[in-house]
C-alpha cells in the first residue's frame, strides 16, 4: 500500500516533469519560430559566439540598407539585391548590391571600368588606385578611399516607392468610384478613404488654416498626411524588415522643408510684418523680437524634421531593444517578458504612428495658418 | 563617468522634463473636458499638439544622446 502510494506519487511527479519540459518545449519553438519570422534571430545566434552586441543589431535595423535583408537561413543571409547607381568623376556606375555578396565589412571588392568599389558600414567606398584593402584613421574613417556620390535606390527609397504606387492605387480607384456613380455616394474603396480625408478638411484644414483659404493647401496636407501614415505602418511590419522610412532625417527634412517654403511663398505682408518689424510694442522691443522670430522660422520644420524622425526610430529601437534582451541574458525565461513587453510596445505604436503623422499635418496646417493669417484684431 | 553615460543621463532629465509637462497638459485637459463636454473634441486636438510641443525637447535630448554616443 505504502509502496504503491509511492509509486503513484513518482509517477506523478514524472508525469509532471515531463509535462514541463514538453511545455518548455513547445516554447522555445514557439518563441524562436516566432524570432526568425521576425528576421534578425539567426544573426543574434551567429553573434553569440562573439558576445552579442544590442547596438550594433538595432542600428543595423534602423539605418538604411542598400540591399533588402529578409532572413538568415543556415547563417547564410536571404535578400533581395536593389540597384547600386554611383557617379564617380569617370561618370555613371551602375551595378547590382548582390555583386558584394552580403559584405558590408570593405572586403570585397567589386571591379567596374576600371574602378573599384567596396561597402563599408552601408557605406560604399572608392578605393585610391593600387590598393587592395580599406586602411583607417583614429576615428575608425576609412582614409584611403573617396565616397563617390551615392544615388542607389536603397531599402528606403525602394519602401517610399511601394508607398507611392500604394497610395495612386487607392486614391485613383477612390476617385474613379466617385466620378462614376451620379449621386456622390461613396462605394468600395472611397467610402474607407472618405471618412479620413473630411476629418483632415474638417479638423485640421479648415480649423487651423481658415474658411476662405483652406482648399489651396488642402492637396499638400493630405498627401502629408497619408504619405507619412502609410510609410509608418509599412515600418513596423517585421517581415519587410521595418523599412524605417519615416525614421530616417533625410525624409523627414524633405518633408519639413516643403512646409518651410510653402510657408515661406504663402506668407502675407501681415506675416512678415509680424516677424521684422512687431506690431504693436515699442521700438527697443521691436528690435529685440527681430532675431527671435527670424530663429523662430526656421525652428519651426526644424522641430518638425526631429519630432518625426525621433519618434519614429525611438519606436522601432524600443522594439528591437526589448528584443535583444533574450540575447543579452542569454535565456529563454526572459522571452515572454520581452515578447509581452514588445507586443505591448507594437500595439502603442500603431496609434503613435498615426498620431505623429496627424501631428505633422496640424503643425505644418498650423504654420500655413500663421502665415496666411489676415490682419483683423489690431 | 564616460561620455556616453552622461549623455544617457541627460536624455534621461529630458524624458522627466516632458513627462511632467505632458502630466500637467493631461490633468489639465481631463479637468476642463469634465467641467465643459461639450467642446471635448477641441480640447483633444489642442492637448495633442501641446502634448506634441512638449514632447519635442525630450526628443531633442534624446537625440542629442544618439549623436553624442
Amino acid at each position: 500500500m505504502c509502496t504503491f502510494a509511492r509509486n503513484l506519487e513518482q509517477g506523478i511527479f514524472k508525469l509532471f516533469i515531463m509535462t514541463l519540459n514538453t511545455l518548455r518545449a513547445v516554447l522555445f519553438l514557439v518563441f524562436s519560430v516566432a524570432f526568425t519570422n521576425l528576421g534578425f534571430a539567426s544573426q543574434d545566434n551567429e553573434d553569440q559566439d562573439k558576445g552579442f552586441n544590442a547596438t550594433e543589431m538595432i542600428m543595423h535595423h534602423v539605418k538604411d540598407a542598400h540591399e533588402f535583408h529578409i532572413v538568415d537561413w543556415d547563417n547564410k543571409p536571404i535578400s533581395i539585391a536593389l540597384p547600386i547607381i554611383l557617379f564617380t568623376d569617370n561618370g555613371l556606375t551602375t551595378f547590382m548590391s548582390s555583386e558584394f555578396h552580403h559584405d558590408d565589412s570593405g572586403t570585397h571588392i567589386v571591379e567596374k571600368n576600371g574602378e573599384r568599389f567596396v561597402k563599408y558600414h552601408e557605406k560604399i567606398y572608392q578605393l585610391a588606385p593600387g590598393v587592395n584593402s580599406l586602411t583607417f584613421d583614429e576615428e575608425l574613417h576609412p582614409n584611403n578611399a573617396t565616397t563617390p556620390l551615392d544615388f542607389s535606390i536603397t531599402k528606403n527609397v525602394f519602401m517610399m516607392w511601394v508607398t507611392v504606387i500604394l497610395l495612386f492605387i487607392i486614391f485613383i480607384s477612390a476617385a474613379r468610384k466617385y466620378s462614376k456613380s451620379n449621386n456622390n455616394i461613396p462605394r468600395g474603396v472611397a467610402s474607407y478613404v472618405e471618412p479620413l480625408i473630411v476629418f483632415i478638411r474638417d479638423e485640421v484644414a479648415i480649423p487651423m488654416i481658415g474658411e476662405k483659404k483652406y482648399k489651396k493647401y488642402m492637396p499638400f496636407l493630405l498627401t502629408v498626411f497619408f504619405f507619412i501614415w502609410i510609410n509608418n505602418i509599412f515600418g513596423l511590419i517585421p517581415i519587410l524588415n521595418g523599412a524605417n522610412v519615416s525614421g530616417n532625417i533625410a525624409f523627414t527634412l524633405s518633408l519639413a522643408l516643403f512646409t518651410f517654403f510653402i510657408v515661406m511663398f504663402s506668407g502675407n505682408k501681415n506675416y512678415w510684418k509680424h516677424i521684422f518689424w512687431m506690431p504693436g510694442v515699442p521700438v527697443p522691443m521691436k528690435i529685440f523680437l527681430m532675431p527671435i522670430e527670424i530663429i523662430g522660422m526656421f525652428v519651426k520644420p526644424f522641430s518638425l524634421t526631429i519630432r518625426l524622425f525621433a519618434n519614429i526610430t525611438a519606436g522601432h529601437i524600443i522594439i528591437l531593444s526589448l528584443m535583444s534582451l533574450i540575447f543579452t541574458f542569454q535565456s529563454v525565461a526572459i522571452a515572454p517578458v520581452s515578447v509581452g513587453f514588445s507586443l505591448f510596445i507594437l500595439i502603442i505604436e500603431i496609434v503613435v504612428v498615426a498620431i505623429q503623422a496627424y501631428i505633422f499635418t496640424v503643425l505644418s496646417a498650423l504654420y500655413i495658418g500663421m502665415a496666411t493669417a489676415e490682419d483683423d484684431h489690431h | 563617468m564616460t561620455i556616453t553615460g552622461i549623455a544617457a543621463l541627460g536624455a534621461g532629465m529630458a524624458v522627466i522634463g516632458a513627462a511632467i509637462g505632458i502630466g500637467k497638459i493631461g490633468e489639465s485637459a481631463m479637468n476642463a473636458m469634465a467641467r465643459q463636454p461639450e467642446i471635448q473634441g477641441k480640447l483633444q486636438t489642442s492637448a495633442l499638439i501641446l502634448a506634441a510641443f512638449v514632447e519635442a525637447v525630450a526628443l531633442f535630448g534624446v537625440v542629442a544622446a544618439i549623436i553624442v554616443k
